[in-house]
């Protein structure tokens, strides 16, 4: 099969069952996105795919031979951080770390799904969602933090969204 | 090697001398970059070519034995290359430092226990291999419902012996005002992100595993123990971390499975625990019944206090929760009484995490204190001054340093506590009912020998090398820091390698002791490179001035690169417990505070705040100083509000073994949360005076969070986590 994950063409020979997760880390050497669950319970694996964010442990790689896949390999390197892995490190949104490739992939989704103005559980307007702590805390929470470095992360994440103070504070509903 | 061993307070010169400025400050983590790239690579990561993969085979009974496998259609899969059961070595339960690693007999010790093993090509073939595997049990009856198993008081398991001093039930009979209340806590995972995972390989009769790992030279002697031979031979690698949380202690079973796996292959073999295996394989915290006692004047003056409990164990582990721990140094009060006693249950095992014993202690211990001052009408903040004790109440040491008065103090100006009406369900905002509440937290500090070596390169950069770990805990940062300080470097200059048995042995990370003990050995390390230095100045240590790659001393200055030239300075560091650590009570401290909403109709309960102040002694770096207090904040919220293990008392079964059904804190759970150190070096704890922390910010602060819903709503709920059924029955009416 053929893969197009950031930007770079693969072929692999792959058993059906294999998640696109596992694609990536036992197949070819992406080991960038975490297995935290394997059950889309705690987001480790989030990717992009076609610009969307999504728990890569659920899909199988056999439907995404045509996809624009991005890992976190993808978004930057240690030498030419992309802003949001800037953010984490200053921030300190992370602990041990095995969860941050995941954060930092849904991040920079979750960002983007708000730039389409889609609405969130916490939206007071269904149809202009504005960015504020409450609503990045509520659309990153299926991505799970065991060390809880949460309120960093969210320092991160609105510093990137470029809120002010009086922003970050506004209540959602 | 530079040496200092605990028998009386002290603090390397060159701590005192360091001009660098990075020690205490808020300094990026070293390793951040790997982080957020994805290129740290973890334990089942950047695997050597050729490696194969283990799944585990899981015992389908509560309790029995194994009288036969049948590997028939499992080995019948292409892909399979073994499935191995019978080998002597495949332990049935965890091994530790203390507990040797019990071997397979076949007894089925608890449900979910490993008793086999398929090793494949690939992962898919090996986990449905895994399902084909059918091995037949003789089941016995189990011991599931630790509520209905005799409590064994002489049992001599754990670190904490029963403490009877004084005479508490006559004290309790004097007393002007008495709290007699059980409180329970239920089963806690410690659910790191990054399931346990190994690799492992064999080169000309040596093992090399790397393992997700928190004590890398404890889990070279375990698995050489459990493998028969030298621990010479057994390397163990664990540069990274997924979190431990203490689940990663000891030893599991896979990982020895996975060291069998590659010998009996000849190829390398990697096994890792499926979420739900990590909640059976691994260890769990034991659910406690607690008793509280507490005799009082009208004054609130303890005459008495007593915290006797009930935790469990499984047949074959040697750990039991020391549930009183931090009650032992916290009140005053001369008659005591402190025992846990044990039932045996047939479960996985139970064992240490994140703070063993304060964790779950100051649920008791925190909340009865708040019952006791809302009993007598006392601000629970003024009735803890009243029990400040000048010298450890049990046993009579002196405190070494204790801040915990101003804990209190700083805290309550911060948070604003003269705001909380006392008056419980007294407070609404619309519909819901506001209030605050606080805790003591307060966490016992270890002084554990550690070594380290300190290298400075040609060229000048220097090279810190112990088998110490970084598990989230900030590792490498604050060691880069105390060698930039010590040598005058940048923290560009500096390489930290961690996690590898080969490295000169330290504490490993547990019980809050890593930080202090590690630090202080790369201090005493660099102490050593700078005699040397010294030395190559022709002058003396303390006339040192080292900032920024250039040392000077007697108007002479060179930069380390020249006097260095092309001969490595290296420096050996080793830190030991002493007199002083056994002469003296030494604990973190400090105080937690509250503030919920409790929705007045459904009795939905939102964290709105906490504020936590803490005495860690030295704060080796501001940053990941509070993000490890915060982190344990977080876990006090959610064990206070939904970390629930539930058992399935038929069968052994846990109902709920994973993040689906577990519910660990998510981000929309969490306020922003403050806090803040009172920083005062406590050169009796260790060479860099720095005391515990990641295991001090959960102690007390779910107790905070449940006495701020008891102050929103009246009323008190003793049986953890506090949920909305337990609430609804008593809210104050509409």
């Amino acid at each position: 099969m053929h893969f197009t994950i950031n930007g770079q063409a693969y072929d692999a020979d792959l058993d059906i069952r294999t998640s696109l997760l596992d694609l990536c880390r036992e197949h070819l050497g992406l080991t960038g996105s975490k297995k935290g669950c394997d059950h889309g319970q705690c987001g480790a694996c989030t990717m992009l795919v076609n610009g969307r964010r999504i728990n890569s442990c659920l899909t199988l790689a056999v439907m995404h031979q045509d996809d624009e896949i991005v890992t976190i390999e993808g978004l930057g390197t240690p030498e030419n951080l992309h802003p949001m892995q800037d953010a984490f490190v200053r921030h300190d949104g992370y602990q041990c770390g095995y969860c941050t490739p995941g954060q930092i992939c849904s991040a920079v989704g979750m960002l983007d799904e708000v730039k389409k103005g889609w609405p969130s559980h916490v939206s007071g307007d269904l149809t202009s969602a504005a960015l504020s702590d409450e609503e990045i805390s509520e659309r990153m929470s299926g991505n799970i933090c065991r060390c809880s470095a949460y309120p960093n992360i969210v320092d991160a994440i609105s510093e990137v969204a470029g809120l002010t103070p009086a922003e970050r504070e506004v209540a959602g509903a | 090697m530079a040496e200092m061993v605990m028998d009386q307070a002290q603090r390397p010169g060159g701590l005192d001398r360091a001009e660098q400025g990075l020690l205490g400050a808020p300094v990026p983590r070293w390793e951040g970059a790997a982080k957020v790239t994805g290129a740290a690579p973890y334990a089942y990561e950047q695997s050597p070519p050729g490696t194969v993969y283990v799944a585990i085979v899981p015992a389908a009974i509560g309790r029995g034995q194994v009288t036969g496998v049948d590997a028939g259609g499992a080995e019948a899969l292409p892909g399979v290359l073994a499935v191995i059961h019978d080998d002597p070595r495949m332990p049935a339960g965890e091994g530790n430092s203390r507990a040797k690693p019990q071997p397979n007999t076949g007894r089925v010790y608890h449900y979910g226990q490993a008793v086999a093993m398929v090793v494949a090509e690939d992962g898919e073939v090996a986990r449905a291999a895994a399902r084909l595997v059918q091995v037949r049990y003789e089941e016995t009856p189990g011991r599931f419902d630790v509520e209905k198993q005799a409590p064994i008081r002489e049992h001599g398991l754990g670190f904490l012996p029963a403490i009877d001093k004084g005479d508490l039930d006559a004290a309790m009979a004097a007393a002007e005002v008495t709290l007699d209340e059980t409180y329970t806590t239920p089963v806690h995972f410690p659910a790191a992100l990054e399931p346990h995972a190994t690799t492992a390989w064999w080169e000309d009769g040596q093992l090399t595993v790397r393992t997700s790992n928190q004590i890398a030279g404890a889990a070279r002697k375990t698995i050489a123990t459990a493998l028969g031979i030298e621990a010479s031979r057994v390397r163990v690698l664990a540069p990274f971390v997924g979190g431990g949380f203490g689940g990663k202690t000891g030893v599991g079973p896979e990982a020895v499975y996975a060291a069998i796996a590659a010998e009996r292959v000849g190829r390398p073999a990697k096994v890792v625990l499926s979420r739900r295996q990590t909640a059976y394989v691994a260890h769990h915290r034991s659910h406690t019944t607690q008793r509280i006692r507490l005799a009082a004047g009208r004054d609130g003056r303890l005459s008495g206090i007593g915290h006797e409990s009930v935790a469990a164990q499984n047949e074959i582990g040697e750990f039991l929760e020391p549930v009183p721990f931090g009650t032992l140094p916290l009140y005053a009060g001369e008659n005591r009484r402190f025992r846990t006693d044990l039932v045996r249950v047939d479960l996985p095992a139970t064992g240490a995490v994140r703070a063993p014993g304060e964790a779950v202690g100051t649920f008791g211990v925190e909340c009865a204190m708040d019952e006791l001052a809302h009993r007598l009408g006392i601000d629970p903040i003024e009735l803890r001054r009243r029990n400040e004790p000048e010298v450890d109440p049990t046993n009579g040491k002196p405190f070494t340093t204790r801040r915990l008065l101003d804990c209190y103090t700083q805290g309550a100006t911060r948070f604003g506590w003269e705001r909380r009406d006392a008056t419980p369900g007294s407070v609404r905002d619309g519909e819901w009912l506001i209030g605050m509440g606080m805790a003591a937290a307060l966490r016992g500090n270890f002084t554990v020998e550690a070594q380290a070596r300190v290298r400075l390169e040609v060229g000048g950069r220097a090279v810190i090398e112990t088998d110490m770990t970084d598990i989230g805990t900030g590792t490498y940062t604050i060691l880069a820091q105390v060698a930039g300080d010590m040598l005058g470097l940048p923290m560009t200059a500096i390489d930290v390698r961690l996690g590898d048995s080969d490295f000169p042995a330290s504490a490993g990370s547990g019980g809050s002791f890593g930080a202090g003990s590690s630090a202080a050995a790369v201090a005493l390390a660099c102490e050593d490179v700078l005699a040397e230095l010294a030395l190559r100045m022709n002058a003396a240590p303390e006339d040192l001035r080292l900032k920024g790659g250039q040392v000077s001393a007697g108007g002479r200055s060179a930069a380390l690169a020249d006097l260095v030239r092309d001969k490595a300075v290296e420096g050996h560091g080793r830190m030991a417990p002493g007199k002083v650590s056994r002469a003296t009570s030494q604990a973190s401290h400090g105080a937690q505070f509250a503030e919920v909403a409790v929705n007045a109709v459904t009795g939905e309960i939102r964290v709105r705040r906490m504020l936590g102040v803490f005495d860690i002694g030295r704060v080796l770096n501001r940053r990941t100083a509070q993000n490890q207090a915060v982190g344990g904040m977080v876990w006090g919220l959610a064990y206070a509000l939904s970390e629930d293990g539930v058992v399935d008392t038929r069968d052994g079964r846990f109902v709920n073994p994973d993040f689906g059904e577990y519910h660990v804190a998510v981000n929309a759970d969490v306020p922003q949360i403050e806090c803040e150190f009172i920083e005062e070096v406590d050169d009796a704890a260790n060479p860099v005076g720095a005391k515990g922390v990641g295991e001090l910010g959960i102690s007390g602060a779910g107790a905070a969070v449940a006495n701020a819903i008891f102050n929103a709503t009246g009323v008190r709920v003793r049986d953890f986590p506090v949920t909305l059924d337990k609430l609804l029955a008593g809210l104050p009416p509409l």
